[in-house]
């Protein structure tokens, strides 16, 4: 058999590449688990806020961090409540000391006290993850570790995430941060692993005011559609045209 | 378990150790990219100068820069891992880092790494090949019975890189110099792609406001051109005066070897010094007009980017990146009489800006938070006291500035680039 230098190339660099793909990289799902690893295309998870009635209590901060074991008493967080104090000069006086999580206790903001009567209003607004329905985040994942489930969700695959923080650069809302254990990005899920075993998210459970509620946006009889539907509501920074799916009832212009 | 850790002080979250914090951030907010990333685009940055520096010569037959291309194509040989390094050490999970390549997600400026990568690579080292078999092939040949183990080595190290190629006759090397002026040709768009796109991954992140602009990747190249020539140029510079330091020691102050590398040196500067300001005047030019652009057009961002800008990066940008590295080295360059010292001056100065342009885009990025309604202030750690501190402080920093230099001194040894009075 006559084997040119060209042809012995070729063939070795076709060897080679046949062999840097172990069968273990194939992998076969099950019809079921197919269908629970990219979610329910019936089902659009969305979020409502309704400002009116949080009070800043920090509970949700709480059960978030207990429920999906963010380290307790690192700035990081999934979900976070802000203080708005908005003084007679028309300047809003903003903090979010420990992401809320211990309440708001102390009436200094950055180490300055406020004059009651300077104050026109003051408000909470809590803060999580929007599950855009157009993800710069998934976007900019160079490795496609995050994605957005069939039901709307985005997650983070913590066993393919490289770390290079891309993702946390892309989001303009700046929920996305490093879980110190697990050197991955990580963000809110909506409580991915309870909404779809039909529980509500650790922060909606532990809401004392019903300030926050989840529900599903395909579903019109549904009390968030149907509020989201009926009343004036609004969503974060829309300029990115990022299409968010949390919504606010009573969103102030200086919410930031 | 987890509450322990972060107690105990054990845990940190990443950004912690050399973010401070003013004004409003989110809670979530860190200089997430720090020094490596500045480093990632000014590595990249003197891989393609380099290389489109000794493309003019093979493409154009811009003659006057015969005797630095050889020498910058191969140093951007050694620049070349070095551009991957930092981003390598950035990541928090580096043993992943092969799955950019594996399994790319294209719709990610950052997935089109591996492809770009490794085509620049192979077109650097193929177009080195070409120009080195004859070389390769002399010495294999040279040494030949030689004794000595090291003789051994280098023999059967020049056969393998002659990749069982010995012909040297006059068709084969004109085949070989053919190759040469088509590789180069397709490497000056692919050296461009390969920064250009690292300029597209800053430019297209919409959620910072300093850093989306469809001008990014070409402000980029610009600077990556200038940055590459004057690496090339100044590393040049101090062989060849070390050469002259060690010929004037060994024949005398007089001897006219040492004036032919005097003449030679001067003349190859002044040359490749026109490039370089051509460069340098685009590279300004566009900057002034994105920065010109943003002021007038006055979007939301521009209130937090003014105040960083003309106020907290005042020094950064304005004295730093284009007095020093800019304005300074212009004036010492187009000034008449053009010195070997002055033009060094110039080069480093130039490289410092370039590394400052890098710096207020990375850096500067980062100085404002989402809320528009706060700062961040990136502190470099100096003195390390964990992994994460030393690879995103001073000591990543000098390990991905010195490889390329050890890189270059190793690789000379195999194919010597700076033959200038054979």
């Amino acid at each position: 058999m006559k084997c040119s230098r060209r042809s012995f190339l070729k063939k070795g660099l076709g060897s080679a590449i046949a062999a840097s793909l172990p069968l273990s990289s194939f992998k076969f799902l099950s019809p079921a688990e197919a269908r629970a690893a990219v979610g329910d295309p019936a089902v659009r998870w969305g979020f409502l806020i309704n400002t009116y009635k949080c009070t800043g209590c920090g509970f949700c901060v709480k059960a978030c961090k207990k429920e999906n074991k963010v380290p307790y008493d690192l700035p990081v967080t999934r979900t976070w409540v802000e203080r708005y104090v908005v003084t007679r000069d028309g300047e809003a006086h903003i903090d979010s000391p420990a992401g809320g999580r211990d309440g708001y206790t102390d009436p200094k903001i950055e180490g300055k006290e406020i004059a009651a009567e300077e104050i026109t209003k003051a408000f909470f607004v809590p803060k999580l993850c929007n599950q855009c329905q157009n993800p710069a985040c998934v976007q900019v994942c160079p490795v496609g570790a995050t994605f957005q489930t069939e039901d709307g969700v985005v997650l983070v695959d913590r066993t393919w995430c490289i770390g290079c923080g891309y993702c946390i650069m892309a989001c303009p809302y700046g929920v996305r941060f490093f879980h110190p254990v697990y050197k991955v990005a990580e963000k809110c899920t909506f409580c991915y692993h309870r909404i779809t075993k039909g529980m509500k998210s650790a922060c909606v459970q532990a809401c004392p005011f019903g300030a926050r509620q989840i529900g599903d946006l395909k579903d019109p009889d549904d009390p968030v559609t149907r509020a989201i539907l009926t009343q004036r509501v609004a969503v974060l920074k829309d300029e990115y045209g990022t299409k968010p799916q949390v919504f606010y009832i009573g969103l102030d212009e200086n919410v930031r | 378990m987890l509450d322990q850790l972060a107690t105990n002080g054990h845990l940190i979250a990443h950004g912690m150790d050399w973010t401070i914090k003013e004004g409003f951030v989110y809670p979530n907010e860190f200089i997430y990219w720090s020094i490596q990333i500045v480093l990632y685009p000014y590595m990249t940055g003197l891989v393609a100068g380099a290389f489109v520096l000794s493309s003019l010569y093979h493409v154009f037959g811009q003659q006057d820069l015969k005797d630095m291309a050889r020498f910058s194509l191969v140093f951007s040989l050694a620049l070349l891992p070095v551009a991957m390094m930092p981003l390598l050490m950035h990541l928090q999970q580096p043993l992943r880092g092969i799955e950019v390549l594996f399994t790319p997600h294209f719709t990610s400026a950052i997935s089109a790494f591996g492809i770009i990568f490794t085509t620049y690579s192979i077109i650097v080292l193929s177009e080195i090949w070409f120009v080195y078999r004859t070389y390769f092939v002399e010495q294999a040949r040279a040494l030949k019975g030689k004794s000595g183990v090291a003789n051994t080595f280098m023999r059967g190290l020049y056969t393998v890189l002659s990749l069982g190629a010995w012909d040297l006759g006059e068709a084969a090397v004109a085949k070989d110099k053919k190759a040469i002026k088509i590789l180069a040709g397709i490497g000056i768009p692919v050296a461009c792609f390969l920064h250009g796109y690292a300029g597209f991954i800053f430019g297209s992140v919409k959620a910072n406001a300093l850093w989306m602009s469809p001008l990014m990747p070409v402000i980029f190249i610009m600077s990556a051109v200038v940055s590459g020539i004057a690496l090339c140029m100044l590393t040049y510079i101090v062989i060849m005066e070390w050469k002259k330091f060690t010929t004037t020691l060994a024949k005398g102050r007089g001897d006219d070897s040492v004036k032919l590398i005097k003449g030679a040196e001067i003349d190859v500067i002044s040359k490749t010094s026109r490039y370089l300001i051509g460069f340098l005047i685009a590279a300004i030019t566009l900057e002034l007009l994105d920065l010109i652009f943003r002021g007038y057009t006055a979007m939301k961002s521009w209130d937090i980017l003014r105040s960083v800008m003309y106020g907290k990066d005042f020094i950064n940008i304005f004295v730093l990146q284009y007095g020093f590295g800019n304005l300074i080295p212009f004036i010492l360059l187009i000034l008449p009489r053009l010195t070997i010292r002055r033009t060094a001056l110039a080069l480093v100065l130039v490289l410092f800006g370039v590394f400052m342009m890098r710096w207020n885009v990375v850096i500067g990025g980062q100085a404002f938070s989402l809320s528009f309604a706060g700062y961040m202030h990136y502190v470099m750690p100096i003195i390390p006291h964990n992994i994460e501190t030393f690879k995103e402080g001073l000591g990543g920093a000098l390990l991905v500035g010195i490889t390329p230099f050890v890189l270059f001194w190793l690789i000379n040894k195999v194919t010597p680039s700076l033959r200038f009075n054979n």
